[in-house]
């Protein structure tokens, strides 16, 4: 019973329950750091990385935290851990934190992170609520890693810095800017929901 | 000086937009952007919070933390500012002015998790802004956001009438794609400032 709990669990966070594509949760930083695969991996290393900890933390704390100051406790232990994987991504990556920059301080307020906080691990216990961080996490990182896929392709050519298209090909550099992300992201979205069947009413 | 201002202004509003540009504040864009009522009404609680954060927030980050030695935690110390001004604003309301909480009340705690909001205030610090030109620039990326959530939201509400639309596309889909296109003739006025 407890085995094919875990497995809801995780098929749940990576594809029924997709925190991007169903939930649209996180589309900020889904948007903004997508226009190159490395750029993409570091966010969605830095997300999974904090929505761990926070599932870990506030699934341990779940019966001594005060209903009343929840939110605030939230937000302190994500901010905690995002300034770690700032401090970690300037000191080991600084080109990548140079092109992210601000919006790593933005995952504390990736939605994501928040809305599995509340809506499950204060009602869960550790081990499902780090499988349900983990596979939230991993399916952000697709998601975004798919999204940067096409468009470095399309705009710079290459993939995670090779060239990849002929050097003939013209570069589009409109995907790699803001209204690229839109089209690309909104594509995704109507491709998985034609997939699922999900509407809108 | 003025004219320093004005520019600050101008670009927050057109080149800097932050919806189109930055792509900040898209959960609630998303989720808002289907009538022109909310979307409006969710502008303005907007406005309030970003401006009113960035006057508190540059107090504390240049005369407390800096002279401290402490900018490491600024993430902390901003997102709780944040948290208490929306917390704050909302009682103050609920007491004094009874017909604005009823007008947009109910978008306050969603402002919270709004990233524009934060963005402003780490955007501040990274540009390194005085007092006044911090206060211009998040009204001006503030009025941009409101302006770019209206058009959309219009747009969409006029595309409700049209019966034929593929049914993944509906909703969040299609919102993506009008924000697109819209970026692209946001990106026409990069040359401006």
């Amino acid at each position: 019973m407890a085995e094919s709990k875990s497995i809801k669990t995780i098929m749940d966070g990576i594809w029924r329950d997709h925190p991007v594509f169903s939930m649209l949760l996180g589309i900020c930083s889904a948007l903004a750091v997508s226009n190159k695969v490395e750029n993409a991996i570091a966010m969605g290393a830095g997300v999974t990385f904090v929505l761990v900890a926070t599932g870990v933390i506030i699934s341990l704390l779940r019966k001594i935290i005060p209903r009343q100051v929840r939110m605030i406790v939230y937000m302190i232990t994500i901010a905690s851990f995002v300034i770690i994987v700032d401090r970690v991504l300037k000191a080991y990556f600084p080109e990548i934190s140079d092109s992210i920059g601000p919006y790593v301080g933005l995952i504390i307020t990736n939605c994501i992170i928040m809305g599995r906080a509340e809506g499950f691990y204060v009602s869960n216990n550790l081990g499902q609520s780090f499988l349900d961080a983990l596979s939230n996490g991993f399916a952000y990182t697709y998601t975004l890693v798919a999204v940067a896929a096409v468009r470095e392709l399309l705009g710079f050519g290459t993939l995670l810095g090779f060239q990849v298209m002929p050097e003939f090909m013209p570069k589009w550099v409109v995907m790699s800017m803001a209204p690229g992300a839109f089209f690309v992201l909104g594509t995704l979205i109507w491709i998985t929901r034609t997939i699922s069947g999900q509407t809108e009413d | 000086m003025t004219m320093n201002l004005l520019l600050i202004f101008v670009a927050a509003v057109l080149t800097e937009n932050a919806a189109f540009t930055y792509l900040l504040g898209m959960c609630p864009f998303i989720s808002l952007s289907k009538s022109l009522r909310t979307a409006s009404g969710m502008g303005a609680a907007v406005i309030f919070v970003i401006t009113l954060t960035a006057l508190i927030n540059w107090p504390i980050y240049h005369l407390i933390l800096v002279p401290l030695g402490s900018e490491l935690i600024y993430y902390i110390v901003f997102i709780i500012v944040i948290a208490g001004t929306v917390q704050l604003v909302e009682m103050i309301m609920e007491k004094f002015f009874p017909v604005l909480q009823a007008a947009f009340g109910i978008f306050l705690p969603l402002i919270t998790v709004n990233c524009t909001v934060l963005a402003v205030s780490l955007f501040m610090v990274i540009k390194e802004y005085s007092y006044l030109q911090s206060v211009i620039y998040a009204f001006g990326i503030a009025v941009g956001w409101i302006i770019a959530i209206v058009i959309v939201a219009a747009i969409n509400e006029k595309l409700e009438l049209v019966g034929a639309m593929p049914k993944g596309m509906k909703g969040p889909g299609i919102i993506m794609v009008i924000s697109g296109i819209l970026a692209l003739s946001f990106l026409g006025f990069s040359g401006m400032v």
